[in-house]
């Protein structure tokens, strides 16, 4: 897709987005001219600073992490069909998608998946386990500054002592995943995607 | 004896009180006291000797307020009585017993007097008895819920209504022109009045019902958010048809009228609502000097907002409920604790007392003198009824499930439709219709409408609910985790829509925050009162209740404002404030110091100085509350109260609770002070804490002091 010089999608790449990440056509189309406007550079490929052009994104407290959540591991670039795949952790779950066969594997919009990309999003570093430091940081950043250090790593104990079952002090995925289970998550985290 | 009883009673519904109005004139009261028999009376009327008088009884005196006060009683005694009453409270909703003991003291009455007994009047119904229901529904409104779904709660309402009214007034219109029942000179205009007053869903009804079944609270705030909206349709549309009788002709543009009348209405009583409310907001920020008053702010204003809105002829129950959920946050962020739980008491307290007043004015004023009964047309209102709500809930449901995240399920429409209770303000509006030949059928069908809907479908609802296994409340509060993720959950998505470029839910809520935040907090609230961020303040809500010995699971199914008021905190006179400060930094230095001899890396820094040592402690106590003018003192009341030994609270460091049985490198951090100044008073009373466990407390409190000192350098 880096190759080529104007912007159109292509009816091949359309279809294989789609079967990747499970959007209409529509929806692909109407996502890839949101990526166009985005893509100030022209090239294809969005940059970090063409998201942090976004104003609401600036003031959101957790907007470089969102931003960081887009871009492949330590790349700069991330093309279409990386946006794509990220904002289809985001699509509503549908009923009907229940009953897929199973050797598609997992869609990106399981519930599953949707939790592991909330997970990541405390788990800079990629060791699969939240710690108190990278807790006390999201808190932070939440929180504002009205609150105390102290406050704050005793909401962080307490956060980590609720979902801790063995013991380690680390919020490890399973143990997030259990944490939020009465939580319906597939509603939170979706997003009404315009047909 | 029982016939003086009974005299007494009779004399108590005297036309003449204020409360109750019949359709006659009221007698004058001098006649009235002559026609009444052998009970002590006025005096003067009696010839007896001009001797001074010892002993005398001056009714009249006090009739007015007597007899108000003692329907009261009547009402709340019997609410006592239901409640002790065993298992009935677990099969019948409290509506229907209410009811039932009004039939029951209206049937005393008539067959004593041999004459209806007093109505419930429409204006003492709408200026006094509504009012506290509704304020007290919308302070309690969960508003987050509420707005989230505010887009298919006024589809409900506006449409639904509509829909409902419509169908109803035109089908019966329908029925009676072929159905031969007598009634064919009942004009549509009358049907469609009939039909708009009968068509909306009551909030009274339905909070005192489904207050009781606990469903999910997405379920309960659609029904419930939908017999409040409806109002302003309700209102305007009966204002409109009744106008429409009166008019001679009704063309197109009135109708027109009618409709643009319906957005002057809504809108009005909203504006009416906002501004009392923030009014109300700002006046409590002054309240700090005078704290006892402050409580009253809130219903002053809300009450007046509401007579504003019925002078203007807007929707009133808009505006109040608008009032309250406007204010709430600021006046909850202004005015004192104590004042708080009182404003919360008096709210549940006046609104359960007009309720329980209404029901039973609702069962006394069905034992009328002159019902008309119309086999066929009662029961194909009732039919009508429950027919046009079905379709509609379907209908509009199957719309609106398109535009939503997650859909209404056909169980919870089920629940919608059933859950459509008529109640009170029907009765009021067919009161208040113009006279004309068959308004007494209007009456009995209403009468009829509302005892069925309460009766039968409000004891059914709740094996319903059951049977079809619909989803029911959860807890009452989440966990810390769950609300620090969904935090982080809500913030994803809201930079999502952005990065979409879709001004969805998050967007718009992110705005208001954001506003709020900047510009209506600082003018709204104290300055000294800064504004917590909700995590905190769940924190901190649990960090009380596991103090005051509760868990938050569990519970008793009651609303979170009641358990609140179970658990609020005592205020503490300064003095006590300082001594206890001092004890409890004194003491959490020293669990924490407790801590450090577990850990070989913390014993390293016992180097650092005492100053070091003393800013951290001063540092802890500026992050201990908001009044921290006295740390100096604290600083150096530490050294004489460093002797005080017996380890006092568990303190706030729950996080470090029975549960880990060993302590742990990170846990160092926390054993410094958190919560604010609220929880450590908490902690005062609990048990000690689980760390004394073979500890000692006083040994080289030195070098614990400046490990701890550390700590805190570490944590920056």
């Amino acid at each position: 897709m880096g190759s080529r010089a104007s912007s159109l999608l292509r009816e091949e790449d359309i279809e294989e987005i789609k079967k990747e990440t499970g959007f209409s056509h529509s929806q692909i189309t109407r996502l890839y001219s949101r990526f166009h406007s985005l893509d100030k550079g022209e090239n294809g490929a969005l940059s970090r600073e063409d998201f942090q052009r976004i104003p609401e994104l600036a003031i959101n407290p957790l907007g470089d992490r969102i931003i960081n959540a887009f871009f492949p591991e330590g790349e700069d670039q991330v093309n279409f069909r990386g946006f794509m795949r990220t904002l289809a952790h985001f699509r509503p779950v549908e009923d009907n998608e229940k009953n897929k066969d199973p050797s598609a594997g997992e869609p990106l919009n399981s519930r599953n998946n949707k939790l592991l990309f909330a997970f990541r999003l405390y788990d800079l570093d990629r060791d699969d386990k939240i710690s108190r430091d990278e807790l006390l940081q999201v808190l932070r950043m939440m929180v504002g500054v009205n609150i105390s250090d102290e406050q704050l790593g005793s909401i962080a104990d307490r956060t980590i002592q609720e979902a801790d079952t063995n013991g380690d002090m680390c919020i490890s995925f399973s143990e997030f995943i259990k944490v939020l289970e009465k939580v319906d998550v597939e509603q939170k985290m979706s997003i009404r995607f315009l047909h | 004896m029982t016939v003086t009883y009974i005299h007494l009673l009779l004399l108590l519904l005297d036309p003449s009180s204020a409360l109750m109005s019949t359709q006659d004139p009221p007698p004058s009261l001098g006649n009235h006291s002559m026609d009444k028999n052998d009970v002590d009376e006025a005096e003067g009327h009696f010839t007896v000797p001009i001797a001074f008088r010892v002993f005398s009884v001056d009714y009249h005196h006090v009739q007015a307020p007597f007899e108000i006060v003692l329907w009261i009683m009547l009402a709340s005694l019997a609410k006592l009585g239901f409640h002790w009453s065993g298992r009935i409270p677990a099969v019948v909703p409290e509506s229907c017993l209410l009811i039932m003991v009004g039939l029951l003291v209206g049937g005393v009455i008539y067959g004593v007097r041999h004459t209806a007994p007093p109505v419930l009047s429409a204006e003492a119904f709408f200026l006094y008895l509504l009012p506290p229901i509704v304020l007290d529904a919308g302070y309690f409104l969960p508003g987050r819920l509420f707005f989230e779904n505010l887009g298919t709660i006024l589809w409900y309402a506006v449409l639904g209504t509509l829909w409902n009214v419509l169908g109803i007034g035109l089908s019966l219109y329908g029925l009676c022109q072929l159905g031969g029942w007598g009634l064919e000179e009942v004009s549509l205009l009358h049907f469609l009045l009939f039909g708009s007053l009968i068509a909306a869903v009551d909030p009274v009804a339905v909070l005192s019902v489904f207050e009781e079944i606990h469903v999910n609270e997405q379920l309960h705030i659609l029904v419930f958010g939908e017999s409040l909206l409806n109002d302003a349709v309700t209102v305007v549309l009966y204002k409109l048809f009744e106008s429409f009788l009166r008019m001679p002709s009704v063309s197109g543009v009135d109708v027109l009228a009618g409709g643009c009348q319906f957005v002057v209405v809504g809108l009005g009583g909203l504006c009416v609502g906002l501004f009392f409310g923030l009014v109300a907001a700002l006046t409590t920020r002054f309240t700090a000097r005078a704290q006892v008053i402050a409580p009253l702010f809130v219903f002053l204003y809300s009450y007046l907002s509401y007579l504003t809105s019925e002078m203007l002829h807007f929707s009133g129950i808009m505006a109040i409920v608008t009032c309250a959920v406007t204010m709430k946050q600021y006046v909850e962020a202004n005015v004192s604790e104590k004042s708080n739980t009182t404003i919360k008491y008096f709210l549940k307290m006046w609104s359960s007392v007009s309720e329980t007043l209404i029901f039973i004015f609702l069962g006394v004023s069905t034992i009328q003198d002159v019902h008309m009964w119309s086999w066929p047309f009662v029961s194909s209102t009732l039919f009508l009824c429950l027919l046009w709500r079905a379709l509609g809930v379907l209908l509009l449901t199957a719309v609106v499930n398109k535009l939503r995240r997650n859909a209404v399920t056909f169980r919870d429409q089920f629940i919608i439709a059933y859950g459509g209770l008529r109640g009170a303000i029907c009765f009021s509006l067919v009161f208040l219709i113009e006279d004309f030949p068959k308004k007494r059928l209007f009456i009995t069908t209403t009468i009829v409408v509302i005892l069925f809907t309460v009766f039968v479908q409000g004891m059914t609802i709740k094996p319903l609910v059951e049977l079809l296994d619909v989803k029911r409340k959860k807890r009452v509060l989440p966990t810390v985790s769950e609300e620090v993720h969904c935090r982080l959950l809500d913030h994803l998505l809201s930079g999502i829509e952005d990065v979409v470029g879709y001004w969805g839910q998050h967007y718009w809520k992110d705005k208001f925050e954001h506003f709020n935040t900047k510009y209506l907090k600082r003018f709204l609230i104290r300055e000294d009162k800064q504004p917590k961020s909700s995590i905190v303040r769940l924190y901190q809500e649990l960090e009380r209740r596991e103090q005051m010995g509760e868990t938050d699971e569990g519970k008793r199914e009651r609303s979170p404002a009641i358990e609140e008021n179970q658990t609020h905190s005592r205020s503490l006179l300064p003095e006590e404030m300082d001594s206890i400060r001092r004890i409890l930094s004194t003491n959490l230095r020293n669990f924490n110091n407790k801590h450090i001899t577990a850990y070989s890396r913390h014993t390293l820094h016992q180097d650092f100085t005492v100053d070091a040592s003393r800013k951290a402690c001063l540092r802890r106590h500026q992050s201990l509350g908001e009044r921290h003018s006295s740390t100096q003192t604290h600083g150096s009341q530490w050294d004489d109260a460093g002797s005080q030994g017996a380890c006092l609270s568990r303190s706030l460091t729950v996080s470090q609770s029975p549960r880990s049985a060993h302590r742990d490198p990170h846990s160092t951090r926390e054993g410094s002070l958190n919560g604010p100044v609220r929880v450590t008073f908490e902690g005062l009373a609990s048990p000690s804490s689980t760390y004394l466990q073979g500890q000692d407390s006083s040994s080289a409190r030195m070098p614990k002091k400046l490990s701890f000192a550390f700590e805190n350098e570490k944590g920056k």
